[in-house]
């Protein structure tokens, strides 16, 4: 063992405080240290040179810098013992300046005394050094993105764009997702299905892009790289290929079921295609409510379909496929308002949500964009519109702001004024909160030329009298408490998350928020990644987002996927976990423990034969952080580069 | 540090701090030039995860007369939950320290996030006058000075 | 089963009919209420204003009395109810509190017996009503009136809904009356303000009884002394300030119960009403 110890003067930044001259003499009589010397800057050309020869004249194998912090130029030496043929973990930092020089000023004895016991332990650590290498990975260079809303298909286009498949999943029998049933956009005001509709037709026409509606995820194994994943196709129960789109078996059908694309205010049938511009142009038959399937009766579909495309003896499909990256797009569900009390819970008929109004004022909606209340069909003069149902609320477990709430509730104002000149509309406000490009300006177009009026309080109580609504609230702003009569009064249901999120991620395998939304790698850093590598997030299964916002992830998600997929293989982490398979019991504490659920079990074969259970750590997932090796009954499993022999050493230096 | 000559005897420390956050909240406090005791030797972990507990152990046993911990503060973890481990682990240690009676000053565990120097300096000057008040350790520890760690 | 029982100042007082058809029907079904020697005045509607520890102090000195039976206490106040029962929920939730209140009141408390509001009690104890009607209210239409103190918080009574309780509105049911629907059934009446500041009283509780003649009803049910002299008592005040007639008698629940269950209507007490119910009764063949 040759080591060698370099130690910096920093300018004087070190050698101001730390006698180094002296430091250098001492260090070179400590055993195994074969070579001591120190430099104005060692990080500098000449330092390093000076690292260069010293190391081929003394046939050094490791060597200690003193010198600053190791985030700083830990990897500036590993570079220099790349260069010279040496591994480059064979080095270890002192961190003399910023923890010794900097700090102990006031008492150079003391702080050279220091800086002496910080090299030695340096010295005991590189004595344990280990050649680290990286190991490579090849890539499944496919995509799967689960969620066919905007942000789904945003997200698959720009996958396949760049060369690479994809496949979508979408549960429900078309891709669109919510943006489908939206009637306008804020605050542009274009026609959401106008924008959306040419989007959904390119990805069903991408050749890259496969996309599976009417299917799940089951399951999902492997890792970054190389998931492994199990699609369930649920039955249709008509033939995709013979299928020409026609409609005449919805037409026929005789069940009528509330249509969940128009929030219940219209119905659908048992077979039915969710909306006209469906992708694809099939239907599905709704078992649950079919008539065949319930009782064996009618099969009118099936004798009227021109193409005989109907099989009721369709079984569900089950996909095994390979994938080297997850895209995260399956959006949010609205907050049941019927938790309100005060707001009649949920049984007062011309109370309605924000997004039964959406299918409400959207012309090719239930009503023909008649925005007429559901008690008597009589058209809404006086609407109200309550923000921050659901949202902003610790007595409903949902504190967070659901963020697009203002916005649309300006939206559905306008619309209200657009559609029904002489109506009125007031708006019940907590804040308004129309931060986004255009947004304020929207809101106070909104105000100024629609006559919104915006009242500033919360709606205490709604009950009805006769067919109409009397709200009661209070305005903050005027401090008196108000009662006003409405026709109709719309709830700004919040967004929340998926009511599955929790098995969604069991099954995934990743981890929540505090609210249930996905939760995002870093906050700041890494908005659009999981922790676990390799899946990535895109629109609102991670937080309230609006469609710009929804679309940007999007395409921040595609990026990661490309930038995994740009790479020839993937390298691990040099500094990960290793496994002594011969001491290990297979208790596998440290399978349970790892954040990353790196550690799997493996079988492997004795000496004499025996089959036995060991842990065994996933070199791509594995990060290093050590919390395994800590948890380690029998100290089998070890931290390359941090391991247990170096610390040690280091305690014992001194 | 010559734990024998009550003259010159000055407190030992062995900090395990890890790298994302403690470390370099000590970094900042170099940065910042934040003057504070010579009396700690940082040991840099990759998380306080990695912290096991006879790294504590031993270091009380080579003559430490403190031992300080610590790691990002819960829910800021690097590796998301790795102080969740850590913390279960230090309740457990500090017990058993206390059983075999070495003062619970003598054992620290904080959360130093990478932006609190000021917090990383008053803890080492607390941790530093509390045990300078203690005296040295004499508990567990073993009296192996004279041997070196040659290996 | 038997219970401590907590009348409250209104039932010894103002509220003489109440106390009444609690006691005919407690009687009648072999409900034993054994009311506390040593009951203090539960804090109603002031007693949180200067401080909390006094208005925790005053019930707790209550339940400290019930907790020698080992008996659970019951009120047929509201707001005795709601007093006893939140301090009881607070001292059980924050040890803190408990043992301050305890050093306040110089006993120990153990939180083990609970409070009940009578309502919950004729609910809990009575399993089959059909076998005991000896007079079904047939088209009787009642509002059942809960006002604010019997189901806020929301843990108050085990209902659930504490905007749209239906505890009494099951139990007229049961009993064959027809309760209606209304938005104002937890409503506040203007409490106490009926003697500092009447025109809050004219104009909240003029509310409910418009609420409830709009909704259809016959006669207000109420579970609380104060609701029902707001009212019963001022009813011909609100009439007068509103400009509107109303005539709806307002019934305590357990008077309808004992009509029901084939008690005398002259034991009732139902000539202390200011509204009278006679009428209605003899029109409704119930007396």
């Amino acid at each position: 063992m040759r080591i060698g110890v370099f130690i910096c003067h920093c300018g004087t930044n070190i050698s101001g405080v730390v006698d180094v001259v002296k430091l250098a003499e001492s260090i070179s009589h400590y055993p195994g240290v074969v070579i001591s010397k120190e430099n104005k800057y060692m990080c500098s050309d000449p330092g390093q040179n000076l690292i260069k020869s010293a190391v081929k004249e003394y046939n050094l194998d490791r060597i200690v810098v003193a010198s600053c912090t190791p985030k700083l130029h830990e990897n500036t030496f590993r570079a220099c013992l790349e260069d010279l043929g040496l591994n480059p973990y064979m080095l270890e930092i002192a961190n003399i300046r910023e923890q010794c020089s900097w700090v102990h000023s006031d008492n150079p004895e003391l702080a050279t005394k220091k800086a002496e016991d910080l090299i030695k332990m340096a010295i005991a650590r590189v004595r344990f050094a280990k050649e680290l290498t990286c190991s490579k990975v090849t890539i499944e260079r496919r995509a799967l993105v689960i969620g066919g809303g905007v942000a789904g298909i945003q997200s698959a286009l720009d996958i396949a764009n760049a060369g690479y498949h994809v496949t979508l999943v979408e549960r429900t029998p078309s891709i669109g997702g919510r943006m489908a049933q939206l009637d306008k956009t804020f605050p542009t005001l274009d026609c959401s299905a106008c924008i959306l509709t040419p989007k959904m037709v390119e990805a069903n026409r991408h050749h890259l892009i496969k996309i599976l509606t009417y299917s799940e995820v089951e399951e999902v194994s492997g890792f970054v790289g190389s998931f492994e994943v199990t699609i369930r196709m649920k039955s249709r129960s008509v033939e995709m290929k013979k299928c020409t789109g026609c409609g005449m078996c919805q037409s026929k059908c005789p069940v009528k079921v509330d249509s969940e694309f128009d929030e219940g205010l219209s119905k659908r049938r048992a077979i039915y295609m969710p909306f006209p511009q469906a992708v694809p142009n099939i239907p599905v038959i709704d078992r649950a409510n079919c008539r065949y399937f319930l009782e064996k009766k009618c099969g009118v579909c099936k004798k009227v379909c021109p193409s005989d495309a109907i099989d009721y003896d369709q079984e569900d499909t089950i996909l095994k496929e390979k994938f080297g990256s997850i895209t995260i797009a399956t959006g949010f569900d609205l907050f049941d308002h019927s938790a309100y009390g005060e707001y009649g819970y949920g049984k007062l008929k011309n109370v309605i949500t924000s997004i039964q109004y959406e299918r409400l004022v959207n012309s090719s909606g239930p009503t023909g964009g008649h925005i007429i209340r559901p008690s008597d069909g009589k058209e809404a003069k006086k609407v109200a519109f309550i923000s921050c149902v659901g949202s902003r609320d610790n007595k409903m477990g949902k504190p967070y702001c659901s963020k697009v709430c203002c916005m649309y509730t300006a939206k559905h104002a306008l619309l209200l004024k657009e559609h029904v000149p002489d109506a009125e509309a007031y708006i019940f406000y907590i804040d308004i909160r129309a931060a986004g490009k255009n947004y304020e300006e929207f809101v106070y177009r909104v105000q100024e030329n629609y006559r919104v009026k915006y009242i500033r309080g919360r709606v205490s109580k709604i009950f009805e009298e006769g067919d109409n609504l009397i709200v009661r609230g209070f305005d903050t702003l005027s401090g008196e408490s108000i009662e006003m009569e409405f026709d109709l009064v719309v709830l700004a249901v919040g967004v929340i998350p998926r009511k599955d999120s929790d098995s969604f991620a069991r099954m995934l395998n990743i981890s929540l928020d505090a609210n249930h939304f996905v939760g995002e790698l870093h906050p700041k850093l890494a908005p659009v990644e999981k922790n676990t590598p390799g899946i990535f997030l895109s629109g609102s299964c991670q937080y309230p987002r609006d469609i710009p916002e929804s679309v940007a992830m999007a395409g921040a998600a595609a990026v990661k996927s490309l930038s995994l997929f740009a790479k020839e293989f993937l390298t691990s982490e040099p500094m990960i976990s290793e496994v002594n398979t011969s001491i290990c019991t297979g208790c596998l504490n440290c399978k349970n423990i790892c954040p990353y659920r790196a550690i799997n079990e493996e079988e492997i074969k004795d000496l004499d034969g025996k089959i036995r259970i060991v842990a065994k750590v996933n070199e791509t997932i594995c990060r290093g952080c050590g919390t395994c090796v800590a948890s380690c009954p029998s100290q089998c499993i070890n931290l390359k580069g941090v391991s247990n022999e170096q610390i040690l050493a280091a305690i014992e230096a001194l | 540090m010559d734990n024998n000559n009550q003259q010159t005897w000055e407190p030992k420390i062995y900090a395990f701090l890890c790298n994302w956050c403690s470390y370099e909240g000590a970094d900042l406090a170099g940065g910042g030039r934040r003057i504070y005791p010579a009396n700690v030797r940082i040991i840099r972990v990759p998380c306080s995860g990695r912290i096991d507990p006879v790294f504590i152990l031993k270091s009380f046993e080579r003559g430490a007369d403190g031992v300080l911990v610590s790691g990002c503060h819960p829910g800021d973890c690097h590796y998301t939950e790795g102080n969740y481990f850590a913390r279960r682990k230090f309740v457990l240690v500090k017990k058993l320290l206390e059983y075999v009676g070495i003062e619970p000053e003598r054992f620290q565990a904080r959360w130093i996030s990478a932006s609190e120097a000021i917090k990383f300096v008053e803890t080492v000057k607390e941790m530093t006058e509390n045990i300078r008040k203690l005296g040295p350790n004499t508990k567990l520890v073993k009296n192996i000075k004279e041997e070196i760690t040659c290996q | 089963m038997e219970y401590s029982y907590y009348p409250g100042c209104s039932l010894k007082s103002s509220s003489k009919d109440y106390a009444e058809s609690v006691k005919q029907v407690s009687d009648k079904l072999g409900i034993t209420l054994i009311e506390l020697s040593n009951w203090a005045c539960c804090g109603a509607s002031v007693s949180h204003i200067p401080e909390e520890s006094l208005s925790l102090a005053l019930p707790a000195l209550t339940i400290a009395e019930a907790d020698k039976y080992s008996r659970d206490i019951v009120a047929s106040c509201a707001a005795c109810f709601n007093r006893l029962k939140s301090t009881h929920l607070l001292l059980g939730k924050y040890p803190e509190k408990k043992i301050e209140t305890e050093k306040l009141i110089g006993k120990n408390l153990s939180v083990k017996i609970n409070v009940k509001h009578f309502l919950e009690v004729l609910f809990e104890e009575v399993k089959d009503w059909d076998s005991i009607i000896i007079k079904k209210l047939k088209g009787l239409k009642v509002a059942c009136y809960y006002g604010c103190l019997l189901t806020r918080p929301n843990d108050m009574i085990k209902d659930g809904k504490s905007e749209d309780p239906r505890m009494m509105d099951n139990l007229m049911e049961k009993l064959g009356a027809a309760s209606i629907d209304w938005p104002f059934k937890t409503e506040c009446c203007g409490t106490s303000f009926g003697l500092s500041k009447p025109e809050v009283v004219l104009k909240l509780s003029g509310r409910i009884l418009r609420s409830a003649k709009k909704s259809g009803a016959e006669c207000i049910v109420v579970a609380c002394p104060l609701c029902h002299s707001n009212l019963d008592l001022r009813q011909s005040q609100i009439e007068k300030y509103n400009n509107l007639k109303f005539d709806l008698p307002v019934f305590y629940f357990p008077e309808l119960a004992a009509l029901a269950l084939g008690i005398d209507y002259r034991n009732l007490l139902l000539d202390k009403h200011i509204v009278d119910p006679m009428p209605l009764l003899r029109r409704k063949d119930l007396i």
